[in-house]
């Protein structure tokens, strides 16, 4: 029994996939399903806070204190995701009772992804999300845009895969060990064979958190994708595969930080950069959330580039705020209907405030949170972000991500501009779905009142941080 | 009474006031009126406390009093706030004028009255928030969270430019202001706080201060503003409604002017001292370059924010003299500034809702009409000048006092900004009101209100009594000054004996 304990929620979720996924078969209540996914994932969130640290399967998945503040944040990014898609499956289209099962397939993956410490665990963790996220993408396979998304993101993903396997090979070559705790101890610095592999995997999951130059397939699949599908992409899978990044370089490749650290540099200044300029001319606004969830995990690899305690932290916080952003704002966009269709364009939210301006406010609020706009929480994020940059002498990497902030916030601000100062053109008759409620309401006041009392979240932070170090 | 946290209850309470606001239904009979009559009942509360403090306020310690220090992020980052004498006088500027806004947009504003009181309740918590926060970040909060509702209100009810004018107002203030985060952060870094009281007693590294002087430079001089960062001025002045433009002169430049005095000056004097030679250039430029656009001008909102500039410019031309005359102008300058420029932005706003016109073309000879108006209108267009007797006069001549003592050419320039600054403004007097009424729609414009003239005869009062009677203001600013001249100078001295002990070996 001690054997499974450190991966009890990994096979509560497995066990519960499978016997939904049988009871899909008989039963028709899709309800149901959602329900008992729902409460699977609440109870591996149990699971995650009562387990004893330690190690699986000759330390090849560990269970720290990281691992644990990033499964929770993965398992509520997955929950949001299930209660956002009960809202609008009949609307949109994809009542199908395989998606809360494919988001719980999805969900072990990266669960695996948190604890990985073994090259393999990495790529088996990787592949079990991926091709659940490759079929989520073109749910709606009726709809031509999802199929194309799905297809889209299948081969871009299965290059990045191969590219990713190819590097991993290489660091297995010249190391002669899968273990990252027993790669830390043979890594050289000079080693030309081990930078080889470690460009090629940090390529490969550059791809999968979509950082630049590897996001060109984000935007397309967050338009195509079914509005529920596009927030998941934009939370769970996100964390883990930063999750991922992080304990592989700074567990296994520590010593040879300097090496890849220009990579990750540039990886975000790019990311920061473009997507400050490329969401300018967005119209659809799912368009503009991958946009802006690039530039977000630009900011997010400045604290994976410092590589220190401070850093590692910074983007616990980060992420945390992050994803509490996200699912208000997605909540959100769901909620943009008009006799049961659904809008996706930024034109379409004109003079919203005429009629809904309690809801004007709560967009608003997210919109000032995202451009990072004190005292709002996604400040804090920032803040801290740039603490770590200039606590690590990346003063360069600081100056660069605070003025493409700048440039953010002008494409924030133009949506507020739609809202409140066009001529209004539709009367949206969402806001009444009552699971939307229980996300929209809480993640506005955890924004909001964030800088009344932002101590549990940091000392959560440097908890799991603590971790590396 | 002193356990009472008197100024966590300032900043706060109109927060509460929103709360109250937010749970009215402005649909329902009378709802409207509701509004606006719990919206200035708080914000007229607040000023009272705000005297009440005043009052309790003990002008001969320069300390801070009223400190409150509670635990908020980290040991080095706190909630810590208290007062001084050259905060407490823009705290009581702040509590005076927003009751007059709220008054001010009683009819103006046609739509969403809600939404508009409420943006400037929150407005005022976080303006009060700004000159009382004794810890860099939670000053940064508050100065920054300040863009959200002048963005809305510019946005949502100003004029017909009004998106290109809030978003230049926003993207040119927060550019200029995140370089001062990064300082912050990397003050933090280097000392491992960020509280101010101790920060001023803080010497910081020389060559760190020079950068944190700069980054800083960037946030105040788009804020205040300084040529040639001054260009988002005007357009926010002209689209904003009208009591959006009084809090815009009145108050959000003013913390600007606040910062120079507390960080600029406390933080870095030494930096402070080497940089002053440029910001007495972009000020000698600001003032006469400001003026003689302000010559040309058509529209008579733009007129004002061009004087507003070159007025900002003899504030800054003030405190980097480093005198105490100097310092003490620029702060009666702010306080004069304070009250005259947001006059004259009603006194616009006034004939506006008449006629709904800016151009000064369109007006003339509205002394026949409105002889009230008219005699207000000109004690603030003499304030503006600086007609001694006003208080426009005092702050001017003390700064012009100190610049003299520094440098006889800065001295010079800056004294022709003042006939430039007679110029225009009497030039606007005489279009509006004097001449005949021959323009068809002034045929039956009105004279002031009841509202109004309880809007603007305080205002006068003000201006008029400061001029002769300058000494209650001189004798709270006066200890505060005192003692951060002597800081500075401790600090400038002991620089300069270093750097000529290092040059004789």
């Amino acid at each position: 029994m001690n054997i499974f304990l450190p991966i009890l929620p990994e096979i509560s979720i497995f066990i519960s996939a499978i016997f939904l996924l049988l009871l899909g078969l008989f039963i028709k209540n899709i309800k149901l399903i959602i329900n008992l996914a729902v409460v699977t994932l609440i109870l591996a969130i149990f699971f995650v806070i009562y387990q004893p640290i330690g190690t699986a399967f000759n330390n090849s998945l560990v269970n720290d204190e990281f691992s644990k503040v990033i499964k929770i944040l993965i398992l509520l990014g997955s929950l949001a995701s299930i209660i956002m898609y009960h809202s609008s499956r009949k609307d949109l289209n994809i009542d199908l009772y395989e998606f809360p099962i494919l988001i719980l397939l999805a969900t072990i993956g990266m669960l695996v992804m948190a604890s990985a410490n073994d090259l393999i665990a990495i790529f088996i963790g990787l592949e079990l999300q991926s091709l659940t996220l490759y079929v989520l993408a073109s749910l709606n396979r009726n709809h031509l845009a999802s199929s194309e998304a799905g297809l889209k993101y299948f081969l871009l993903g299965a290059l990045s895969s191969g590219l990713l396997l190819f590097g991993l090979s290489y660091i297995y070559g010249f190391t002669g060990n899968t273990n990252l705790n027993l790669i830390s101890t043979t890594v050289a610095p000079g080693n030309i064979g081990l930078i080889i592999g470690i460009v090629f995997v940090t390529s490969g999951l550059a791809f999968k958190v979509s950082a630049v130059p590897f996001h060109m397939w984000t935007p397309d699949v967050y338009e195509g994708a079914p509005t529920p599908v596009t927030a998941f992409f934009a939370m769970a899978p996100k964390v883990a595969a930063i999750a991922v990044a992080v304990r592989f370089l700074i567990v296994g490749f520590s010593d040879v930080a300097f090496e890849w650290q220009q990579i990750i540099i540039f990886l975000s200044i790019a990311s920061m950069v473009f997507a400050a300029f490329a969401a300018i001319a967005q119209t659809n606004i799912k368009r503009l959330m991958a946009y802006s969830s690039i530039g977000h995990v630009g900011y997010a690899l400045i604290g994976l580039a410092c590589g220190t305690e401070q850093g590692i932290s910074s983007i616990v916080i980060y992420l945390s705020i992050y994803l509490v952003m996200n699912i208000g704002v997605f909540s959100f966009i769901l909620s943009m209907k008009y006799k049961g269709e659904h809008y996706e364009n930024i034109s379409d939210l004109s003079g919203l405030y005429k009629n809904h301006p309690y809801y004007s406010v709560i967009i608003t609020v997210f919109m000032f949170s995202l451009a990072g706009i004190p005292p709002l929480a996604g400040f804090f994020g920032k803040f801290y972000i740039f603490i770590a940059a200039i606590e690590s002498n990346l003063m360069l990497l600081a100056i660069i991500g605070i003025l493409a902030s700048v440039v953010g916030a002008f494409y924030y601000l133009r949506i507020i501009k739609v809202i409140y100062f066009d001529e209004e053109k539709h009367s949206f008759d969402g806001f009444n779905h009552k699971s939307l409620h229980l996300l929209i309401h809480p993640s506005a006041f955890l924004i909001i009142l964030f800088c009344l009392y932002p101590l549990p979240l940091i000392n959560i932070a440097n908890y799991a941080a603590n971790a590396f170090y | 009474m002193s356990d009472l946290p008197i100024l966590s209850i300032i900043i706060f309470l109109p927060l509460l006031g929103v709360l109250l606001l937010s749970i009215i239904n402005s649909k329902s009979s009378g709802g409207e009126r509701n509004l606006k009559q719990t919206a200035l009942w708080v914000s007229t509360l607040n000023f009272v406390i705000s005297i009440v403090m005043l009052i309790n306020f003990d002008q001969s310690n320069v300390d801070f009093q009223f400190v409150e220090n509670y635990f908020w992020i980290n040991s080095g980052i706190s909630y810590h706030i208290g007062i001084d004498g050259i905060s407490i006088l823009l705290i009581i500027l702040t509590t005076f004028l927003m009751p007059i806004c709220i008054l001010a947009s009683y009819e103006s504003i046609k739509h969403s009255i809600k939404e508009y009181l409420i943006a400037f309740l929150i407005l005022e918590t976080l303006m009060i928030g700004v000159f009382c926060s004794l810890d860099l970040v939670l000053f940064y909060l508050f100065f920054e969270g300040g863009l959200i509702p002048m963005f809305l209100i510019i946005g949502i009810w100003g004029g017909d430019r009004r998106v290109y004018s809030t978003f230049k107002f926003f993207l040119f203030t927060l550019a200029g202001s995140v370089f001062m985060l990064l300082a912050i952060i990397a003050i933090y870094m280097d000392t491992g706080t960020t509280d101010i009281v101790y920060l001023l007693d803080y010497d910081l590294d020389h060559s760190l201060q020079y950068i944190f002087w700069l980054a800083f430079f960037a946030s105040f001089a788009v804020k205040i503003p300084m040529w040639p960062v001054h260009t988002w001025l005007p357009d926010a002045h002209v689209e904003a409604p009208t009591a959006g433009s009084v809090i815009l002169a009145g108050v959000l430049l003013k913390m600007a002017g606040y910062g120079f005095i507390r960080f600029s000056l406390g933080l870095f004097p030494v930096a402070s001292d080497y940089f002053a030679p440029l910001i007495f250039t972009l000020s000698i430029i600001a003032i006469i370059y400001a003026s003689l656009i302000a010559l040309v001008q058509k529209d008579m909102k733009k007129l004002i924010a061009y004087s507003s500039v070159a007025h900002m410019g003899f504030v800054t031309l003030g405190i980097f003299t480093f005198t105490i005359q100097g310092i003490e102008g620029a702060m009666i300058q702010m306080i004069s500034h304070g009250i005259v420029s947001a006059a004259l932005f009603l006194c616009v706003g006034i004939v506006y809702d008449r006629i709904h016109t800016r151009e000064i073309d369109r007006y003339g000879g509205l002394v026949n009409r409105m002889p009230v108006y008219a005699f207000v209108f000109m004690i603030f267009i003499m304030g503006s000048i600086g007609l001694p007797g006003t208080s426009g006069f005092i702050g001017e001549f003390l700064v012009l006092l100190a610049v003299f003592s520094v440098n006889t050419y800065f001295a010079v320039f800056a004294t022709t900004g003042v006939v430039l600054a007679a110029t225009y403004s009497l030039w606007l007097y005489r279009k509006v009101v004097f001449g005949s009424l021959v323009k068809e729609d002034l045929q039956d414009i009105l004279d002031l209100s009841k509202r109004e003239i309880i809007i603007l005869f305080p205002l006068a009062f003000l201006t008029i009594f400061f001029g002769f009677y300058p000494q209650p203001l001189i004798d709270i600013i006066e200890p505060a000054t005192i003692n951060l001249i002597s800081n500075i100078s401790n600090d400038i001295n002991l620089t300069e004996s270093i750097t000529q002990i290092e040059s004789e070996h």
